[in-house]
């Protein structure tokens, strides 16, 4: 048989090369930013290169484990697992330590623990158990809800922290039930949201209200399938107006001031280099006067010198973009998708529809944090303190991915074992 | 495998990663490749350029008196941001500046930065830099910065060293070298020598963190320079003559030039009223300026060099010389004088009364006009037209170094006037105009004006023999002696040695005859040569004018008085020079009484009719 081969057989070695290569990069990067002309040794445990290499030490562990249990452990466990990171989450709310406002972190005294960045993998793990149900028909309302409960839990403790990156992480496993047979209208709809919320902010009410009504005319000329078409067409165009409304709302009873500024800064509606878009400004500085090749590195000036803020986690690219250049956002963005679409392919390969969202999941998850992380340091989203998998630093979230990637490689190492 | 019907959303996926990190690569390739805005930001960022400012250069007097020199002066600089529960009041109490003010500067340098250092308060004393060190510690966000600026220990001389500032506009614009609140030397010595004497501003280079701690130098000092210290500069003037022409023109309008013949280096220069140099330094410039400027006896007006008088009868000695020239009078020729010289009824120049008729010495010694009328009448109509005869004569009166700049090392100068044939044709008409039309030339009247250094030159030139040095006042620059060949050069007059000594006998005689204008100013055991000269003031009393040199032979010293409504030219102007020259030549007075006679004079209270 062949589980009875080495642990290794079978497993997709280009994922763990590129996973390799990244955790390698990123290593160098922290090594950098950290880096100071005549100061103290780096690899030691009073210092982030040296946690760091502890933390990659440690995850090489927790693969060895996920690479050594059977393939049939995480289905079987998976809504074991999603419960005990339900009661992580519920328990950090109630003896978690605040940093910055929110309750994210457990104290585990010389270390912290952020249980989101673990609960991702029993959520994900959760989402592909209940739809990988025989029959199961994600057309019908009850099993949408059913699936979008698995996920709403985790959202509203995460947002009770409250942590509005990872619930928008959580969010986006949205996409993988899109996947799964859920119909296309929900996703343009979401999509439709979002263009009217942005186009909204961006232009005043009445601007907005003007090109919802142009666009729904057109839709309704142009997609003309007789005059039964008109009513859904007035339906959906008065739904869109209700909804521009309601914008003004949500923008500023929901969101809190830092989440409405970050916004604005990005919408270019406030241009304040000194507050408000302060980090903004450094980090495209630092990022931006990397030029083509970079300044080399150790080189850089912007990072080591402290003008960008967490340089060594959640603006990491930073660095690369200073010390490496364009070159380093080819290598970066590069990598990661390459890891992207072999998730892709593999969860495509796959013969159980647990393994095959398990791999959406993943994908999903990693594409999130790498876009919106990236995306934030240049300009292109509002700050949304998210990692850059495998490159920021941070034990927590290294080893968040590095078992979510790992019991993904195992199951497809595992694939032939399953009948279906 | 039934949901696999839905295999081809995975195009989705590939579209929605694939774009989205193509939207990334898109962006970042705009902002690190095209845009270069982002390479200078992170410059500005880290590299902190520190200015390291020389030591301005010390002046020094012939005898190596120090004259200017540098004193230690704080400006008060401030940080924004760092300010912390700032006692306002306090801080205004020992800086001594209203709240009004306060929030004023305050706001200026909020408006440069908030994060950087700028300016507050600029050249605060040492005695409130002393009491403000002490609690500095409350007002965080203030520092003190040293520099220099610069001290007077003679308190004299302010007109020749005149002043250093901050850098004016006009100059900021078209001269790289210098940056806002820079130092620079706004007029006298401090200007004319100020690329001598500011010497060359140090760079260093130095990269900071976002704290703007220094973290070392920027590419190891490559681009760094050192500053290099002005150089000291010794002046021709001998201060102690200059102070002490100063006190003999303390309440008296005027100004005194003195030179030595043989070098054309001014021993001392002079412009009544003065000030004390050390007025216009640090804080109190700014108003002791503005009180000066507008002062009624314009204190700040330098007139050894700007003003610009009739000559009176100092003239005639020129007149007497190209009279020889021209040979149209020898050292025999005598002239009637009936009280002056009358040519019609209506023209006439009046004369005092003496003997007649007078020989050329004895015209010099006593000042007679119609001597000189005739002689002028005959200079010009030597030749066939007026213009001609008159453009002769102007050439003549040139070559003395009237009506020029000079072209000197002194900061300030005035041409004067020598009038042309063009001028005269524009008054009068072409040929309308004869030597009579124009007769008070004979006499340094008209439209004759010259400067008080012109005059001083003049008589160097006679007391030359024939030839002068372009005066100037800076001996040595760095210890270097000057070598520039506009003041080793010697400049000739047209006229020949040979006449000379006829006129200078005169003007011994000014002292020594028996008629002489000048005889109560006479000096035991010096040979002293003069003539007085009076200059008609249409505004009120006449000028009081003297030149004269010392001694007869191989002459040391040469001068010009001159004295603003002083009446005549022996009353203060000649015992002024001859106070001068035996005090300069001897070191010690021997006509005390005549020295407190002028020293005691007031000469202010005389009102301008204007």
């Amino acid at each position: 048989m062949r589980n009875n081969k080495t642990f290794f057989a079978n497993i997709d070695w280009s994922l763990v090369f590129i996973y390799l290569l990244m955790l390698l990069f990123g290593w160098l990067n922290i090594y950098a930013a950290n880096y100071d002309e005549g100061a103290m040794n780096l690899i030691t445990m009073d210092a982030e290169p040296g946690k760091q290499l502890f933390w990659i030490a440690t995850s090489c562990v927790w693969i060895f484990f996920i690479l050594l249990l059977d393939g049939k452990f995480y289905t079987t466990f998976s809504y074991l697992i999603y419960a005990f990171m339900i009661l992580l989450l519920i328990g950090v709310l109630i003896i978690g330590k605040e940093i910055g406002g929110a309750k994210s972190w457990y104290d585990l005294g010389s270390f912290s623990m952020q249980p989101s960045e673990f609960a991702k993998v029993g959520v994900l793990l959760a989402l592909s158990k209940y739809l990988s149900k025989l029959n199961l028909n994600l057309t019908k309302l009850e099993t949408q809800l059913r699936a979008l409960a698995i996920l709403s839990f985790p959202i509203l403790l995460i947002m009770l922290q409250p942590d509005a990156g990872s619930a928008i992480v959580f969010a986006s496993l949205f996409l993988v039930l899109f996947r799964e047979g859920v119909p296309s209208v929900y996703l343009t709809i979401i999509g439709l949201a979002i263009t009217l919320f942005i186009i909204t902010l961006k232009f005043e009410i009445l601007t907005a209200s003007i090109i919802t009504t142009i666009v729904a005319i057109l839709f309704a000329v142009l997609l003309k399938k007789g005059r039964n078409s008109i009513k859904p067409a007035i339906i959906s165009l008065v739904l869109g107006l209700g909804f521009v409304q309601s914008v003004g709302y949500l923008y500023n009873d929901i969101l809190r001031p830092h989440q409405r500024s970050r916004i604005d800064l990005i919408l270019g509606k406030i241009d304040d280099i000194h507050g408000a878009g302060y980090n903004l400004h450094q980090s495209k500085i630092a990022i931006g006067s990397g030029g083509f090749t970079g300044k080399g590195f150790l080189d850089g000036t912007q990072t080591k010198f402290n003008f960008v803020p967490e340089q060594s986690t959640d603006f990491i690219f930073c660095t690369i973009g200073e010390e490496w250049g364009f070159i380093g956002s080819l290598i970066t963005i590069g990598l990661f998708l390459a890891l992207l679409f072999r998730l892709i392919i593999l969860a495509e390969r796959q013969r159980s529809t647990f393994s095959r969202v398990y791999g959406y999941g993943v994908a999903t998850i990693l594409f999130c944090h790498f876009f919106i992380n990236i995306a934030m340091t240049i300009g292109i989203m509002p700050v949304i303190g998210i990692p850059l998998p495998f490159f920021s630093y941070g034990g927590s979230s290294l080893w968040g991915f590095s078992i979510l990637l790992f019991i993904f490689i195992k199951l497809d190492a595992y694939r032939m074992d399953i009948l279906r | 495998m039934s949901r696999n019907k839905f295999a081809d959303r995975r195009l989705f996926f590939y579209f929605l990663f694939g774009g989205s990190g193509l939207l990334l690569l898109i962006t970042l390739f705009g902002i690190q490749v095209i845009n270069d805005s982002y390479k200078i930001s992170a410059e500005n960022n880290v590299i902190k350029a520190v200015t390291i400012y020389p030591e301005r250069g010390y002046v020094y007097d012939r005898e190596g008196v120090l004259l200017v020199t540098n004193q230690r002066a704080y400006d008060l600089m401030v940080t924004p941001r760092q300010i912390k529960h700032l006692d306002t009041l306090a801080l205004c109490e020992i800086i001594s500046v209203d709240q009004e003010h306060f929030n004023k500067y305050l706001k200026r340098a909020k408006r440069y930065s908030s994060r950087k250092a700028s300016l507050f308060l600029k050249e605060i004393s040492k005695q409130t830099a002393a009491q403000l060190q002490e609690r500095l510690y409350e007002f965080p966000g203030f520092y003190l910065q040293e520099r220099t600026m610069r001290q007077y220990p003679e308190s004299s001389a302010a007109h020749i060293l005149g002043y250093v500032s901050q850098v004016p506009d006009y100059i900021l614009k078209k001269d790289n070298y210098y940056k806002r609140n820079d130092n620079y030397g706004i007029s006298g010595v401090e200007s004319s020598y100020e690329k001598d004497l500011r010497g060359v501003q140090g760079t260093q280079y130095l990269i900071r963190d976002v704290w703007n701690r220094p973290k070392g130098s920027f590419a190891n000092g490559e681009y760094d320079s050192l500053a290099v210290n002005g150089k000291d500069i010794e002046l021709s003037i001998d201060i102690q003559l200059q102070k002490y022409a100063e006190q003999l023109m303390l309440n008296k309008k005027g100004s005194i030039v003195a030179i030595e013949p043989a070098t054309g280096e001014i021993l001392s220069l002079v412009s009544s009223p003065f000030y004390d140099p050390n007025l216009l330094v640090g804080r109190s410039r700014s108003p002791n300026f503005n009180k000066m400027y507008v002062d009624e006896e314009k204190p700040l007006f330098d007139r050894s060099l700007l003003a610009e008088y009739p000559p009176g009868s100092t003239f005639k000695l020129v007149n007497a010389l190209i009279g020889l020239q021209e040979d149209v009078i020898y050292k025999g020729t005598k002239f009637s004088c009936d009280e002056g010289w009358r040519f019609s009824a209506k023209l006439k120049i009046g004369c005092h009364a003496h003997r007649s008729p007078l020989n050329l010495i004895e015209s010099i010694e006593q000042s007679c006009n119609a001597y000189y009328c005739n002689t002028f009448r005959r200079i010009v109509e030597k030749y066939p037209t007026a213009a001609e005869g008159y453009d002769n004569w102007r050439n003549h009166v040139l070559s003395f170094g009237l009506g020029n700049f000079l072209n000197n090392d002194l900061y300030n100068g005035r041409k004067g006037r020598v009038p042309t044939v063009d001028f005269y044709n524009r008054q009068y008409g072409k040929r309308a105009w004869k030597a009579p039309t124009v007769i008070s030339l004979a006499i340094g009247q008209d439209a004759l004006v010259v400067s008080p250094i012109q005059m001083a030159n003049m008589c160097v030139a006679i007391a030359n023999r024939g030839h002068y040095y372009t005066p100037h006042i800076v001996r040595k620059v760095d210890g270097v002696p000057l070598n520039d060949s506009t003041y080793s050069v010697p400049k000739y007059t047209s006229i020949d040695e040979k006449h000379f000594n006829t006129v200078i006998n005169g003007m011994e005689r000014v002292f020594t005859g028996k008629h002489g204008t000048a005889k109560t100013a006479r000096l035991k055991g010096i040979e002293i040569c003069g003539k007085t000269g009076t200059a008609e003031n249409p505004h009120g009393d006449d000028h009081s004018i003297f030149i004269a040199f010392a001694p007869k032979e191989n002459p040391q010293i040469a001068l010009a008085v001159y004295v603003e409504n002083g009446g005549w030219g022996s009353t203060w102007a000649a015992p002024i020079a001859s106070l001068m020259i035996e005090r300069y030549l001897t070191g010690k007075i021997s006509n005390t009484k005549q020295e407190a006679f002028i020293l005691n004079g007031n000469l202010m209270n005389t009102e301008d009719a204007e």
